[in-house]
């Protein structure tokens, strides 16, 4: 099996397919320790682990935190109000506070695209990306791949399609950038407005294709992710109304059945259920969405443990 | 390297100790088996085999990977790669035979022993293995041993099951230190 050799979890965009594959597999090794009586190991007992959030998160916050709780890892939570973030203090100083203070694993959400990149390249502790920007959401991504593979099987051939606003998506990225190395093929639907000009002209990543009409771009697909769509979009003259969105390219219980039978249905959370997705559809037979929260418990217990056992000064050669 | 195990001595420890669990644990229905991966899983499902030939009685056979429980994770210079564990029984009340192929330091049984306590409160713990090494670190000792082997604390001795690595067979390397 590969070794795994990094220091920071900043994007998956230059992941091999086996230090995916290795992420998977170590969570779902974790996701057997979630499913025990005690929900809790010493792996990283006396460890700490500061969860930096800059940008507003309630999920993806209380994941990290859960995941580093169940391998026993010291917490420490700073948001941006009521810190010194408020009274002006940079970027760099305040992780480097955080640094002095005994972090050695820094989970950090910011609304910068590359904020994540800029610490790690600038202090000892790992750093973990809870997304950054528009940039990436690299556990997303991961807990993604270990929802479909689970519901799916291999990877392979399979055709995933992600429905929504992919123009200003980190998790859209992610997703790509993790299903598209495991074999999978990903079709993008969602208004020309909101899909990165580029890439609507033609010009794609591999693996990956544009097709505007949701219905087209489910039939018989092997899953879809919908995207969150935020109401700051509309209010950018991006969208005509968010009626005409949920018309157009909602995930409705008639178009989820334009896929193959059974085909699942993910969302990242937190859903605006009426607009980019049904009720019908968000707690109905195909919703993988709680399965996704357990699994994103998973696999960032997964990454903590792997950074957690890497040296510096090895990973630095 | 000598060979201290061939095929047929690690025929007979197992027959062996397949008898000894019983025979002291009384109520083979009482009895679970747990192997510590990646050696003692094996020899565990061949216990479990043993008794189910001798007694006509299944033992309930569990998988325990000790990973997120080892003192060392600092100090090993790799990240450990987490197998999973399988203990799809309820351990309460029972007695769990922990199994490993060989015994050294303690270390790995001392946590293995704190991860089966997270499953449950068993009604004893057994220590089975097949090579006993000797140099313990810690107050532990087996309750049932294939075989005794003295060793120098920087030989290495390896285990060969044919589930894994197509041969019956313990080796002693012996290990030159550097003084």
């Amino acid at each position: 099996m590969t070794a795994w050799t990094r220091r920071h979890v900043l994007a998956t965009a230059d992941w091999s397919r086996d230090e995916i594959e290795l992420v998977l597999q170590q969570g779902e090794a974790m996701l057997e320790v979630l499913a025990r009586p005690i929900r809790r190991t010493p792996a990283l007992r006396g460890r700490t682990v500061v969860l930096f959030f800059q940008e507003a998160s309630t999920r993806t916050r209380i994941s990290f935190e859960l995941a580093a709780k169940a391998l026993s890892a010291d917490t420490t939570m700073i948001t941006a109000s009521g810190s010194s973030i408020e009274k002006g203090e940079t970027l760099l100083d305040t992780v480097r506070t955080l640094e002095a203070l005994g972090a050695e694993i820094v989970v950090m959400r910011h609304s910068a695209a590359g904020a994540a990149q800029f610490v790690a390249d600038r202090i000892a502790s790992a750093v973990i990306n809870a997304g950054d920007g528009w940039h990436a959401h690299p556990t997303q991504g991961l807990l993604d791949a270990l929802t479909l593979r689970t519901a799916l099987g291999a990877l392979e051939g399979r055709r995933v399609v992600i429905v929504g606003d992919v123009l200003h998506s980190r998790v859209a990225r992610s997703d790509i950038h993790t299903l598209v190395p495991l074999g999978a093929e990903i079709t993008l639907s969602g208004p020309p407005t909101l899909v990165p000009s580029a890439w609507r002209c033609g010009q794609l990543p591999a693996g990956v294709r544009y097709e505007e009409d949701a219905d087209r771009a489910l039939d018989g697909a092997d899953a879809v992710i919908a995207l969150r769509l935020q109401r700051e979009r509309m209010e950018a003259g991006l969208l005509p109304s968010l009626r005409e969105y949920a018309m157009a390219w909602g995930l409705t219980e008639a178009r989820v059945a334009r896929m193959r039978p059974g085909a699942p249905v993910l969302h990242p959370g937190p859903m605006n259920e009426g607009i980019e997705i049904d009720a019908a559809v968000a707690h109905g037979p195909r919703s993988l969405i709680e399965r996704q929260v357990t699994n994103g418990v998973a696999v960032r217990m997964a990454l903590l443990h792997l950074l957690a056992g890497t040296p510096a000064a090895e990973a630095a050669a | 390297m000598a060979v201290v195990l061939g095929p047929d001595d690690v025929r007979r420890a197992v027959a062996r100790i397949a008898h000894e669990i019983v025979e002291r644990n009384g109520d083979p229905s009482r009895i679970a088996l747990v192997g510590i991966r990646s050696r003692g899983d094996i020899l565990a499902a061949r216990l479990r085999d043993a008794v189910r030939a001798n007694e006509g009685v299944e033992l309930p056979l569990g998988a325990l990977d000790i990973t997120l429980y080892r003192d060392d994770l600092t100090r090993i210079g790799h990240a450990p790669i987490v197998r999973t564990t399988e203990i799809g029984f309820p351990v309460d009340d029972r007695i769990v035979v922990l199994v490993d192929d060989v015994l050294f330091t303690g270390r790995t049984i001392r946590a293995a022993m704190d991860a089966l306590v997270d499953f449950g409160r068993p009604r004893a713990i057994r220590l089975a293995v097949l090579v006993d090494r000797g140099h313990r670190e810690l107050p532990i000792r087996a309750d049932h041993v294939g075989k005794n082997v003295p060793t120098q604390p920087s030989d290495d001795v390896r285990v060969h099951f044919t589930e894994a690595d197509g041969r019956d067979e313990v080796e002693l390397v012996k290990v030159e230190v550097a003084v």
